[in-house]
């Protein structure tokens, strides 16, 4: 199985739109952004340009070494996997995450991250966003 | 309205009493659907007859619309209340963050009333509104920076607008703007200077929610049609790479772009000026404002070496329109590129709409070359045309205020020229400095219709352009017809509240199929018969306020600088009031 990541191509032609943010809401089939799981926010003040934090898919990721519950699992390959059942919504991901890529959702109480599915990388009219190969593994580990 | 849809929340604020409480208000969208068809009826509920714009009964509406935070380019916010520069309806209209966040904090409009017994600023979020000590940032120097004391200070990077204003909105200059982040405005009408009479200094708001829909598969559906029409119309296009400063050279060359007092439709430095050599020779950057993939904000990274010291540099990024470079260039006679973007900066860190202060000055100067005024008046400026340096020094004193003739010019050009006379070179439009086209009768005759006296109520440029282009004589009760019905149309984009721009992708049976998804049915039928109840209630707040059509003043300049359809004739001009009127 070919493993994929969210990968920033290009945070300078970022012109901070957010159609990438809209789209990950969109693909849950909600309008808004409260089930979005990038975060396009200004680098100090909008005339310094852009940030794009999206999940980086770690080979070994430190949110799911923090995750009491095994609710987090690494995902073969890279980047994790989330168990909604087992999180007990301690928020201990959010914290260990350096980028701030782990996103909250207040409603459930429960991590919010990257499924790695693409479906924000065709929404950007900048070439910001693409989807990337990282790998490949076996059905056996995967 | 579907159940979930927190737009039917209005927040009100008492700033008197700093108490604040939520209304539920399915009535105002259903009715109005949203921004100036929502703000209108609530100004109709807030602001009594012959209130005082800036005294505590004038309220300050913001209204977004049930398609923000789904669809793409619904990026406006409306502001409504009375204009202290016009005396009536004010209305102004501002992208940046603000539509989105104020969506996304759960609420559908916003009003605040009241005067702040000490300086304020709002934190608005999901949970409500917070008051927040101002007395700091009231009177500093730059509008931008007390954005940069916000942005540290408060939480939400992101999905935050901070709105804010200068010290134009502190000192009561009726046309002050309110920034919102650094580079889109709440320009026209003194929006600023009524925020200024509340101790208003800025408003942070912010929010992540989620928005239901209809029908998922047709809102993904939907959304696909209009994102791939947005952002593959060649008009698009032209928005993103040249952004509006692509009219400088077009109306140059046709002799529609005012220049120095409107003495002249040409101007001998338009290309310096242009939107081609800005993107050429400046462009740095372009940013969007959320949920709009056109990214049409051009932002001119503007180097400059320290006065006395080698090797040090400062590098500025400087926000740039078709509007401001008329106002800040060719309007004023300025050609040098950095004197034209250093004016428009000074004019944002105090605050003020650059279109309104650029053509009170172009009035000053030319009253002074008149000898209408002398230097005792301007206080030691010789104000000149294409003198960067003095006006931006104007521009200070404009807000400062150290004479009666600086008061004067706080107040625009056509309260100036009645203190000093030269009236007939004073080009305002029912009270509102003209914009940027000088194309024919129809463009002024949209300044003097339009319910809110901007060339953005109905087009008038466009139409006079294309009667131009295709040989057409216009009627004047050809043109009253055609002003009429697209000022109705943008009523319910404006509603909407979907960027102008995107007026080509958003047709009447697009914004229905939008409408129903968000949880709105609507024919287009319906469609346009909310565009013409919003316009007629502005009209009748406009009428209770004072406002008529036969009292409209046109300035003599108007008819003596020929357009490209000739030089306008008066007759022509008072028979389509008339028929607009009817």
């Amino acid at each position: 199985m070919i493993v994929k990541r969210l990968s920033v191509l290009d945070a300078d032609r970022c012109v901070g739109c957010q159609s990438c943010m809209f789209a990950c809401a969109r693909r849950l089939g909600e309008g808004g952004l409260a089930g979005s799981c990038i975060g396009v926010r200004s680098a100090g003040g909008i005339r310094r340009g852009f940030t794009v934090v999206v999940c980086r898919a770690c080979a070994d990721p430190p949110c799911a070494r923090v995750c009491p519950t095994d609710a987090l699992t690494p995902r073969p390959g890279g980047g994790v996997r989330l168990h909604a059942d087992l999180c007990i919504g301690c928020g201990n991901c959010v914290e260990a995450c350096p980028f701030r890529a782990i996103f909250w959702d207040s409603g459930q109480d429960k991590p919010q991250v990257c499924v790695y599915c693409g479906y924000c990388a065709p929404y950007c009219p900048y070439d910001v966003l693409a989807l990337e190969e990282i790998g490949e593994v076996s059905h056996a580990q995967g | 309205m579907l159940k979930d849809d927190p737009l039917r929340r209005v927040l009100i604020v008492d700033l008197s009493r700093r108490r604040w409480w939520v209304e539920e208000r399915p009535d105002l969208f259903e009715e109005g659907l949203g921004g100036a068809g929502v703000a209108i009826r609530l100004l109709e509920e807030e602001c009594p007859a012959g209130a005082d714009p800036l005294g505590p009964e004038n309220p300050i509406i913001l209204a977004v619309g049930p398609l923000v935070g789904l669809f793409p380019l619904a990026s406006k916010t409306v502001a409504m209340f009375k204009s202290p520069h016009t005396g009536n309806l004010g209305e102004s209209h501002a992208g940046g963050r603000s539509a989105v966040a104020l969506r996304m904090a759960g609420y559908g409009a916003l009003v605040i009333r009241g005067i702040s017994p000490s300086p304020v600023y709002l934190v608005v979020q999901e949970d409500g509104v917070y008051f927040r000590d101002a007395s700091a940032l009231w009177g500093m120097r730059s509008s931008e920076t007390v954005g940069t004391v916000l942005r540290e200070r408060e939480s939400g990077s992101g999905q935050r607008s901070i709105m804010r204003i200068g010290r134009a909105g502190e000192r009561g200059v009726t046309y002050a703007g309110v920034n919102t982040e650094t580079y889109r405005h709440f320009g026209r009408l003194g929006l600023g200077a009524v925020f200024g009479s509340k101790r208003l200094k800025a408003l942070v708001v912010a929010g992540r929610r989620t928005l239901p829909v209809a029908d998922r598969r047709a809102y993904r559906q939907s959304y696909d049609t209009i994102f791939r029409a947005a952002t593959e119309s060649p008009l698009m296009q032209k928005y993103h790479e040249l952004g509006t400063a692509m009219n400088v050279l077009p109306l140059n060359e046709i002799g529609a772009l005012p220049t120095r007092n409107l003495q002249a439709g040409r101007f001998d430095g338009a290309e310096n000026i242009s939107g081609e050599n800005l993107a050429t020779n400046y462009l740095g950057r372009r940013v969007a404002c959320a949920h709009c993939p056109v990214a049409c904000i051009h932002l001119a990274a503007l180097r400059l070496p320290h006065p006395t010291e080698p090797y040090f540099y400062k590098t500025s990024m400087l926000g740039y329109d078709h509007e401001p470079i008329f106002a800040a260039g060719s309007m004023l006679g300025i050609s040098d590129v950095a004197g034209m973007l250093l004016l428009m900066e000074e004019m944002e860190i105090q605050g003020m709409d650059v279109m309104s202060a650029g053509v009170t000055l172009a009035w000053a100067t030319e009253a002074l070359e008149r000898g209408l005024i002398s230097t005792a008046e301007t206080d030691g400026l010789t104000l000149a045309w294409g003198d960067a340096a003095t006006y931006i020094e104007a521009a200070r004193r404009i807000v400062s205020q150290p004479n009666e003739f600086y008061q004067a010019l706080a107040r625009g050009a056509e309260y100036a020229a009645s203190r000093y006379g030269g009236a007939d070179f004073a080009l305002t439009c029912g009270g509102n400095e003209m914009a940027g086209y000088h194309t024919g009768p129809a463009c002024y005759l949209g300044y003097l219709t339009g319910a809110r006296h901007s060339h953005l109520d109905s087009a008038g440029y466009s139409l006079d352009q294309k009667a131009a282009a295709k040989g057409e004589t216009l009627t004047p009760e050809g043109v009253a017809e055609a002003l009429l019905k697209e000022e109705r149309w943008r009523q319910v984009l404006s509603s909407l509240v979907v960027c102008f721009f995107a007026r080509g992708v958003y047709d009447a049976e697009t914004v229905a199929q939008a409408l129903a998804v968000a949880g709105f049915p609507r024919t287009p039928d319906d469609l346009h018969r909310l565009g013409e109840e919003t316009l007629r209630r502005k009209q009748a707040f406009k009428a209770r306020e004072g406002f008529d059509l036969a009292a409209l003043r046109i300035p003599a300049r108007v008819l003596e600088t020929p357009t490209p359809l000739g030089v306008l004739d008066e007759g022509f001009l008072r028979r389509a009031i008339e028929a607009f009127g009817a």
